[in-house]
């Protein structure tokens, strides 16, 4: 055990992830049945900026039906930044939600912070240390942003598992948060939205045990942004199967093949939703009941928040889950690929998810915002800085 | 303490001359200064080479005109090298920081014959970076960082009066139309046009509620006076004009760190030691000069100069008392509004006119009969720096 | 303002870090070396402001200074915090129209300028206007949950 985990400290986090698979069979007698590292949730926050914009605003400038899009996308609108919004501010934002739902975490006792995002404000500069001088976990601690897509933040909840697991570290920190951008009439500017999630991983007062984890990950260039272009670019519908739902539901599988686990034993299950319809897709393939995907569907209201998608639409079942139930979060990053989680709540819940809003407020509290106003927030004027 | 402690002799003004205020593309600062000097020296009977030591006020050459230096720049270009000539700056009240050091040099006995003066160019950048220049008057780190600027930082005084104390939007708008009607009979202001209240509240909102006519307009200009000791004046001039006190005071630099926004503190104390000084009180002064960069500044000056109590400033408006012929004549020349607002030159600018007003040399219309005693008010940014010049017969 | 600048001031600007002075106890923000009332005989020390506070006076600058063009309009206001003291900061998340004074605000976390889309990104405090009205969305199940999508 000790030869593997200091092999295991010795590998990048890249690799750390690559061999979690192989070296997790050698650690962990598995012969079917749960068993656990210990390491579970000790708070998590949510943030989404207030204004909207609605599909037939959209629809409107490019002379769309906005019906094709609302009942094929199964998104109503979705939120915008404000101007002075970026994805550092809101991963602080939900950072600070995450410890007002762990007030028994001091900051400056947080050991790792990763921000995962496709919208880092710098090209080079990391967002996570921002994010860490503005909750007060500076110096002692390290820190990263992570980038895959979709994904980047829950691939960094498995890096924070190994340091909090292993003993290196307390409690560790991962965010993930975005701004997306999406072309101008490309499908993707219906749901390219804004809003982020932070989640503290600790071994005390856990308020969901992350019971088993499992990834999937493989070169497929379904979705994909060079250096230099503002937009990304996407291989339209290639990325359904090759893409989203080879890896979500592949992973799905996995997961509970691993952890030795039924869609039965699961009462709600969260995936990434980059539309409304997807999810419900890999839910059928996957043989989950739609009733226990629902409850964590917010991409009709806020669209496709990228990196904080799938961490958002668990915060909503964190928001109402009772002890003793257990959740399915499965999150998809193109490129490609998925890390999927088997969650179990405790009794710790009911009195920590009251110390922040739930996402339902922020979903709630909105104002519509016009096209024109759209551009303005999404610094999409040319020749003009700022 | 009380100050002065002690005082050699008095002063006074012989000599006044001031430039058009206004857009002129056609002047350098180093030419403006001559506009407002030759005036001056001519008026004072004096030649160049009588003058002992010049000192200008002068906000921001270097963010202008990317000029520092800017005495060495008037003693070269005024032809009176190798005469000591230095640069004062305390924002918009640097015109003022000028007479008092002018004063100071004078009184104390040390020199003669100084010429004070302000000057500013600030019409060679376009507006937005002059708005930027001029938030180096507030503080840089915690006003101007968050996107405050100057017209800003009077709104919020105006807002919180206006919670405060009861002053409508149109007695407000009535201070800009007084100036305006004074400044279209004055030659030299920056404006000449007349103005209504309906006009004023109409105009476009620059920051809430204080709309583009609350505001002064960015003007260039120089103005400049020869001092010499009271003793002495009679050998230059039939009509000296004395200066009974100048004061100075200070006080936070930004707006809220001040107990109340609405007072500007350091005009309380600078009159209040300038009254003791010359020996008068409010009721004394025939004539003011108020500092109204913005409209509201008008308002509250009139109260923290003990003309008024809190509050009560509006109703000399509302009743036509501050204008040529009423109870307390303000800005006779158009003040800052009207007359223009080259930042340095403005506290000279100011008291030029108020040796006009007591020499009775003042355009007819705007002429204020029989004044005596006259003071000005200058102020640095949101009230930081405060200068009181109280000058008599 | 040079880079070092915006890295000397970001403890007070992200966290509201102030000061207070042991010996006459007055807060201040932001931090000061020397307590203005007591100059050498105080004794200044780090004090962590709370973030809530009132309107207390509030403008719209429609006529930005260089730099914050594209943010016009925007809302300036001086907000009186719990801790006694008034600082300068922009209200975000709420409409010119709906300011007034006396409202109450909390802090957020949100960009103060860039310079340019080369320059460094300098971020700070603003307010929102305090809305706790997320505290009734516990005492239902019902409010918590997300409404279903008719999918």
């Amino acid at each position: 055990m000790m030869y593997v985990s200091a092999r295991l400290n010795s590998l990048t986090m890249i690799e750390q992830l690559y061999y979690t698979r192989y070296f997790h069979d050698r650690i962990f007698d598995i012969d079917g049945g749960v068993y656990s590292l210990n390491v579970g949730i000790v708070g998590y926050g949510v943030y989404i900026p207030i204004w909207r914009i609605r599909v037939d605003e959209i629809a409107k400038v490019w002379g769309h039906d906005p019906n094709t899009y609302r009942e094929g996308l199964g998104v109503e609108e979705k939120s915008v930044p404000s101007i002075d919004e970026d994805t550092a501010t809101i991963a602080v934002e939900a950072a600070r939600n995450a410890l007002r739902r762990a007030p028994e975490v001091p900051p400056n006792n947080i050991g790792a912070i990763y921000v995962g995002s496709e919208s880092h404000p710098y090209a080079v500069k990391p967002t996570a240390a921002t994010v860490a001088e503005a909750i007060g976990a500076t110096p002692s601690l390290t820190a990263a942003d992570t980038e895959f897509a979709c994904k980047a933040a829950t691939a960094a909840i498995q890096a924070c598992m190994g340091l909090v697991s292993s003993g290196y570290i307390d409690y560790g920190m991962s965010i993930g948060a975005d701004t997306a951008q999406a072309s101008p009439m490309d499908a993707l500017e219906y749901t390219a939205a804004a809003g982020g999630a932070a989640y503290i991983i600790g071994k005390s007062k856990v308020i969901a045990e992350i019971e088993c984890t499992y990834s999937y990950t493989q070169d497929v260039p379904d979705f994909w942004r060079r250096d230099g272009d503002i937009y990304p670019r996407h291989a339209g519908r290639f990325t359904g199967e090759p893409g989203y739902f080879e890896h979500v539901v592949k992973c799905t599988l996995g997961l509970m093949e691993k952890a030795g686990l039924k869609p039965s034993d699961f009462d709600y299950a969260v995936f990434h939703q980059p539309n409304a319809k997807y999810p419900l897709r890999a839910a059928t393939m996957i043989g989950i009941p739609l009733d226990k995907v629902k409850p964590g569907l917010v991409v009709p209201w806020i669209g496709n928040t990228y990196s904080g998608s799938s961490l958002i639409g668990l915060a909503a079942i964190l928001d109402i889950a009772k002890p003793g139930q257990r959740i399915l979060m499965t999150s998809y990053g193109s490129g490609a690929g998925s890390d999927s989680f088997s969650l179990m709540v405790t009794d710790a819940i009911e009195e920590k998810r009251r110390l922040a809003p739930p996402v339902r407020y922020y979903i709630d509290r909105k104002v519509y915002i016009d096209y024109a106003t759209y551009i303005k927030l999404r610094r999409m004027f040319k020749g003009v800085d700022y | 303490m009380e100050f002065p402690l002690y005082k050699k002799r008095d002063v006074a003004i012989i000599g006044i001359g001031s430039s058009k205020f206004g857009e002129r593309w056609d002047k350098s600062l180093r030419e403006l200064a001559w506009e407002a000097a030759v005036p001056a020296v001519e008026d004072a009977g004096i030649q160049g080479r009588d003058i002992q030591l010049v000192i200008f006020g002068n906000m921001s050459g270097g963010l202008f005109v990317g000029q520092e230096h800017v005495g060495a720049l008037i003693a070269d270009f005024l032809g009176l090298n190798p005469t000591p000539a230095i640069r004062v700056e305390a924002a918009c009240a640097s015109g003022g920081v000028a007479l008092f050091q002018g004063y100071l040099a004078v009184a104390s006995g040390l020199y003669d014959v100084v010429a004070v003066g302000g000057i500013e160019k600030m019409t060679d950048v376009p507006s937005d970076r002059a708005t930027l220049a001029l938030t180096g008057a507030m503080d840089s780190e915690w006003e101007a960082y968050f996107g405050a600027t100057f017209p800003g930082l009077y709104a919020l005084i105006a807002q919180r009066y206006m919670y405060e104390y009861k002053l409508s939007r149109e007695t407000l708008a009535e201070v800009a139309v007084k100036n305006h009607y004074h400044g279209s009979m004055n030659p030299l202001a920056h404006f000449q046009f007349k103005t209504s209240v309906e006009r004023v509240i109409s105009s476009p909102l620059v920051a809430d509620p204080l709309r583009r006519d609350d505001c002064c307009p960015i003007s260039d200009g120089a103005s400049c006076m020869i001092l010499v000791p009271a003793d002495k004046a009679r050998k230059y001039t039939d009509t000296p004009v004395y200066i009974k006190a100048c004061t100075v005071a200070s006080d936070k630099l930004a707006l809220f760190e001040r107990e109340d926004i609405v007072t500007l503190k350091a005009t309380v104390e600078a009159s209040r030691n300038a009254y003791r000084i010359a020996k008068l009180s409010p009721t004394d002064i025939d004539v003011v000069e108020a500092h109204d960069c913005f409209t509201i500044a008008e308002i509250i000056a009139l109260e923290d100069l003990g003309f008024v109590r809190k509050g009560e400033a509006g109703r000399l408006y509302e009743e036509g008392e501050t204008y040529v012929g009423g109870k307390l004549p303000v800005n006779t020349d158009g003040g800052l509004k009207a007359g223009g607002h080259a930042v340095g030159a403005t506290g000279i600018k100011q008291v030029v006119e108020l040796v006009k007003q007591l020499r009775g040399e003042a355009e007819r219309g705007r002429q204020v009969s029989n004044a005596e005693y006259g003071l000005a008010q200058n102020v640095g940014g949101s009230g930081a720096t405060v200068v009181v010049t109280i000058v008599g017969r | 303002m040079g880079v070092p600048f915006h890295w000397r001031r970001r403890k007070e600007r992200y966290r509201l870090i102030g000061s207070r002075c042991e010996v006459c106890g007055k807060v201040f923000f932001p931090r000061r070396e020397v307590c203005p009332n007591c100059r050498r005989r105080g004794r200044i020390v780090d004090v962590e402001l709370s973030g809530r506070g009132k309107v207390y006076s509030y403008t719209v600058i429609r006529v930005p200074s260089e730099g914050f063009e594209y943010y016009a309009p925007y809302i300036v206001a001086i907000v009186e915090l719990e801790d006694g003291v008034r600082i300068m900061s922009q209200i975000v998340d709420c409409n010119p129209e709906d300011v007034y004074i006396g409202m109450p605000v909390e802090v957020c976390f949100r960009r103060i300028i860039s310079q340019g889309d080369k320059g460094i990104i300098s971020y700070g405090f603003k307010f929102r206007p305090l809305d706790e009205t997320w505290v009734k969305y516990y005492e239902e199940e019902a409010k918590v949950r997300v409404s279903e999508a008719q999918v």
